[in-house]
């Protein structure tokens, strides 16, 4: 179940820098699965957790969305690593209990749900097969790589719509409907359109 | 805005001075001005919940309201594993933190304890506090504290953003119509005498910079000075004397009254049933 294409985008990678705002470091390697554990139990576990989708954006999973961070095994026990989209993540405490409820599911007695925060999460980590998908449910994905630029919009990026797909689009406010995403609006097909941020 | 009690930060007696402050350490304490200024600005964000100007504003309001909530659980949560390990206070979650204090333990920004008034208001409050909060962060991140640095990197993403959007509101408001640009400044004039505590150092920021947590709070000054003043000269609004008269005191817990009825509406629920574990 892991996602391929142009992005090699498993998103477990340990080796993730973070350097923030140096997007090129962020961006650079994501094939890297953990060391720990065997390997073909962390792509049984990626295959449960590719099945779990991010509540709010239930189009993608979270294994899409890029915010599960580490599969481990500790003395026996099932390790996942969960890192929050934003601080104030209002589905952060339900994915952790979804995630626990499909491995537990799936035969894993008693997985161990851990929160991390650092590296902070990244638009970047969002998998090909992630930004397709939202495309297709009418979210427009990040355009570019996150970096400080990206946030403080110097330049605004150019954002297709994703219905229409035409680039004569505008802003309309800088957040949508959740906090990781800005409200656009399309001048060709006038539709109003999310866009889920670069951060 | 204009009838701030005159008796409120500055003019308290010693007898009410810093009770709390004794059973903390500097850390402590300084996570917790961290904290309650994400949790009070956060608060004021609910307040405004159904009443905005326009349902975009609504959302994004929300959702600034959203971030800082998720900050202060993170500072909050991180003072109540302190309090459990160097004070032996094992029973003080981020909750209990949160709706059981009281004004006075309380160590938030004069700033952002203001009420919400107008647009303007609203705006230039998030404003002075962004252009000040962006660079403490991204001072924080070099705290030789690693909980605190990656806190610091996490808020820092949303702060930016916040920034972005307060300025961008103060321009287009400061250089919109005759009365946006009037309720501009009059909200920048009155929220102004509150900024002298983003900049003041006291003895606990002092421990917190020998410590190699804190930053340099002359770069920090400068900094929050050359981001208020780009972004006030392209509103057209003008900028009031940095030597102003100034109230201070949230940071040591002698607040304006406007903290007490924000926390008395916040705090309802969980006094009122201090027993229930499902809300």
């Amino acid at each position: 179940m892991r996602p391929s294409g142009n992005h090699p985008s498993a998103p477990i990678d340990n080796r993730l820098t973070d350097d923030w705002p140096s997007s090129d470091l962020i961006g650079s390697d994501r094939s890297g699965l953990p060391p720990a554990g065997d390997e073909g139990d962390v792509e049984a576990v990626l295959a449960v957790l590719q099945e779990v989708p991010d509540p709010e954006v239930p189009v993608v999973s979270v294994v899409e969305l890029g915010i599960v961070r580490d599969i481990d095994w500790v003395d026996g026990r099932l390790a996942v690593s969960v890192t929050p989209t934003y601080s104030g993540c209002p589905a952060t405490e339900v994915i952790e209990q979804h995630i626990h409820e499909a491995l537990v599911a799936a035969g894993y007695s008693d997985p161990l749900i851990q929160r991390r925060l650092s590296p902070a999460w990244t638009t970047d980590w969002l998998t090909e097969t992630g930004r397709e998908k939202l495309r297709a449910y009418g979210i427009a994905p990040p355009v570019g790589s996150a970096s400080k630029r990206s946030l403080t919009g110097q330049p605004d990026p150019v954002v297709p719509c994703p219905l229409c797909g035409s680039n004569a689009t505008e802003r309309v406010s800088e957040f949508g409907s959740t906090a990781c995403k800005a409200l656009y609006r399309c001048r060709d097909c006038l539709e109003p359109f999310d866009y889920f941020k670069c951060l | 805005m204009q009838n701030i009690s005159h008796q409120s930060a500055a003019h308290r007696s010693s007898a009410q001075k810093n009770t709390a402050q004794k059973t903390q350490t500097p850390l402590i304490d300084y996570l917790l001005r961290l904290g309650d200024n994400a949790l009070i600005l956060g608060q004021r964000h609910a307040q405004l919940c159904g009443k905005a100007p326009a349902l975009e504003e609504e959302l994004a309001l929300m959702n600034v309201g959203l971030d800082l909530f998720g900050q202060a659980r993170n500072w909050l949560g991180y003072v109540s594993e302190l309090m459990a390990s160097e004070l032996m206070a094992d029973k003080i979650d981020a909750d209990h933190l949160a709706f059981r204090r009281d004004a006075q333990d309380f160590r938030n920004l004069l700033l952002v304890e203001q009420p919400n008034g107008d647009f303007a208001d609203i705006m230039g409050r998030q404003f002075l506090f962004d252009a000040w909060h962006v660079h403490l962060l991204e001072g924080l991140t070099h705290a030789n504290d690693p909980r605190i640095a990656e806190v610091a990197a996490k808020s820092l993403k949303e702060a930016t953003y916040h920034l972005r959007r307060s300025s961008e509101w103060v321009i287009r408001l400061g250089d919109g119509t005759e009365e946006s640009h009037a309720r501009m400044q009059r909200a920048l004039d009155n929220l102004w005498q509150f900024t002298g505590e983003l900049l003041q150092i006291d003895e606990i920021d002092q421990a917190m910079l020998e410590a190699g947590i804190a930053p340099d709070p002359d770069t920090l000054a400068t900094r929050w000075k050359v981001t208020v003043e780009e972004v006030l000269e392209e509103a057209t609004l003008s900028r009031p004397a940095y030597d102003a008269w100034m109230y201070t005191g949230g940071k040591v817990g002698h607040h304006t009254e406007h903290l007490g009825f924000l926390l008395a509406e916040m705090q309802y629920l969980p006094r009122a049933y201090p027993d229930a574990t499902v809300w």
